[in-house]
């Protein structure tokens, strides 16, 4: 699936929601099951800067597409990333260069991604970028 | 008389909005507190009726400002009982007072000097002194907490000595709100000849303090921790100390005379106060300092003492909630976690109710460390917070756990 529909299917699931509670809830559950950072790659240079909770975030290249992991201390963030893997993984690196975050406004989650927010998202949106450019220049 | 707590809340705009839909529960009052009518009005009133700017101005509307600016001095010292008002320099707050002793006193130290800090200190206390000691050499040795959050004071007896020329301490840890023994600190201090400079950021809104009766050598605040604009705080420093140390920052105000081969600096305060001032936020601090006589101390430290009891013994009901720093004497605020959740989380959520606190490390890693913690939540009371609001705080705390859970 593409980035873009993979948007649009995140926006989709959260307009079933009626409140804040029930989005929050909801990544919460997301934040239980996403697949997490293998231990080798949970270090500290994996780390992303400007978190109140630890975020750590790695990735690799197969077969042309980059797969991301991630994990946090905070359940939260770890749902917000969560949903950030779930859009960008498995994407080659171009793709991920050239897409754009417009749905987050869509689903309610623009206040954890603005760029004065201490919980590091921001850094992980530009650490996810980063990536892509490095693999997309192997 | 006690406190009106309902008349209070009216003097206070900002009590009254909402956020997220739910009314405001503002618990972070130990980061800055909210502002009253009285004051946010005397900032309007200064630039609409007579700003104009202060000392060497012979018309009308310049002198109408500084007798205003000098005014707040005035009340300054009174607050404080300082024995002479040019013992008290108007800075930009806290962090700029220390760096102000910090500078001065990288001249009057050298490698075989030391200094002592708190192990309870703020960030901004900390690194001004580590800045000097790479300039002058002198030692750095640190003062210890223990388990409970409270300064190892046989450790302080240990290092203090005659090579120890300048103490640093916070009056009340801003992360615990541990009111660490002062009094002793100083005495003995002064014995071995030591100069002590107390941050008095977290005190000052919850109690009075008698700077000639505490016999310190400075102090400092800062205005918006108590009901007080941003941008404006104070530090008193003994006269025989800010006269011994030399000027901060070159400017206007700060000289006497100047020719191309030297100047010569003006007397006391105004060495210390270069450049335009911040005139407004000093004269509202002055107002802010009314305003908080006028309710009295006494009623503000007893309504504080009374809901700290009523939240910690609410907050202590709730299964796996663990509280830091329990000292006997503390100020109103509450640093807890709760096993098993991260404090971002709790914060983040409790957001969602209006309420506000403070997740983190509230500037105070060393003390984290101590705790082997990567943060805390802090909730933190004024005297216009409310029982009410507590019980809400302990509602939607309830809620919160039961959804991170």
């Amino acid at each position: 699936m593409k980035i873009k529909e993979i948007q649009d299917e995140i926006v989709q699931e959260f307009s079933l929601f009626d409140n804040w509670m029930e989005k929050y809830e909801y990544m919460i559950e997301l934040g239980k099951s996403i697949e997490l950072i293998d231990l080798k790659n949970k270090i500290d240079s994996n780390l992303i800067k400007g978190c109140q909770s630890k975020l750590w975030l790695f990735a690799e290249l197969e077969k042309g597409k980059i797969i991301y992991s991630a994990d946090s201390e905070a359940i939260i963030t770890k749902g917000i990333a969560a949903i950030l893997i779930r859009v960008f993984s498995n994407q080659t690196p171009l793709e991920i260069l050239n897409s754009d975050l417009n749905y987050i406004d869509e689903i309610g989650l623009k206040e954890h991604l603005s760029p004065t927010r201490a919980n590091g998202l921001v850094s992980m949106v530009k650490q996810i970028k980063y990536y892509a450019l490095a693999y997309s220049r192997k | 008389m006690a406190i009106d707590i309902n008349k209070i809340r009216e003097d206070f705009p900002i009590l009254k909005r909402k956020v997220n839909g739910n009314d405001f529960i503002y618990l972070d009052n130990a980061a800055t507190s909210q502002k009253p009518n009285l004051v946010i009005d005397s900032i309007s009133d200064y630039y609409r009726n007579y700003n104009s700017n202060i000392h060497r101005g012979v018309h009308t509307v310049s002198q109408e400002a500084t007798d205003a600016y000098e005014k707040a001095r005035i009340k300054i010292q009174k607050h404080f009982n300082v024995k002479n008002s040019h013992e008290i320099i108007l800075t930009s707050g806290t962090t700029h007072s220390i760096n102000l002793v910090a500078n001065g006193f990288e001249k009057l130290l050298n490698e075989d000097d030391e200094i002592i800090i708190s192990g309870l200190e703020h960030h901004s206390n900390i690194v001004p002194w580590q800045m000097m000691a790479e300039k002058n050499g002198a030692k750095i040795n640190v003062i210890p907490i223990n388990e409970n959050g409270d300064l190892d004071m046989a450790v302080y007896d240990s290092i203090l000595n005659n090579k120890t020329k300048l103490v640093f301490v916070n009056h009340v840890s801003n992360a615990l709100g541990t009111v660490n023994p002062i009094n002793e600190i100083i005495e003995k201090a002064h014995q071995v000849g030591a100069a002590v400079l107390v941050d008095g950021a977290q005190a000052s809104a919850h109690f009075k303090t008698d700077l000639q009766k505490l016999n310190v050598d400075f102090y400092t605040t800062s205005a918006h921790k108590l009901c007080g604009p941003t941008g404006i705080g104070m530090l008193f420093g003994k006269e025989k100390w800010l006269k011994k140390m030399p000027p901060y920052q070159g400017g206007g105000e700060m000289i006497s005379e100047v020719t191309f081969k030297k100047t010569t600096y003006a007397d006391l305060p105004h060495k210390f106060e270069a450049g335009t001032p911040n005139i407004s936020g000093a004269i509202a601090f002055g107002v802010a300092l009314d305003y908080l006589n006028t309710i009295g101390f006494d009623h503000i430290d007893h309504y504080e003492n009374s809901l700290l009891k009523y939240a910690t013994e609410k907050l202590k009901s709730i299964s796996g909630l663990k509280i830091y720093g329990e000292a006997k004497e503390k100020t109103s605020v509450i640093s807890f976690n709760v096993e098993g959740i991260h404090a971002y989380d709790i914060g983040t959520l409790l957001d969602k109710f209006g309420i506000a606190v403070r997740t983190g490390q509230h500037c105070a890693q060393p003390i984290m460390d101590h705790f082997g913690i990567s943060g805390t939540v802090r909730v933190s009371f004024s005297f216009y917070n409310t029982k009410e609001e507590i019980d809400k705080l302990y509602k939607s705390l309830k809620q919160v756990l039961s959804m991170l859970s």
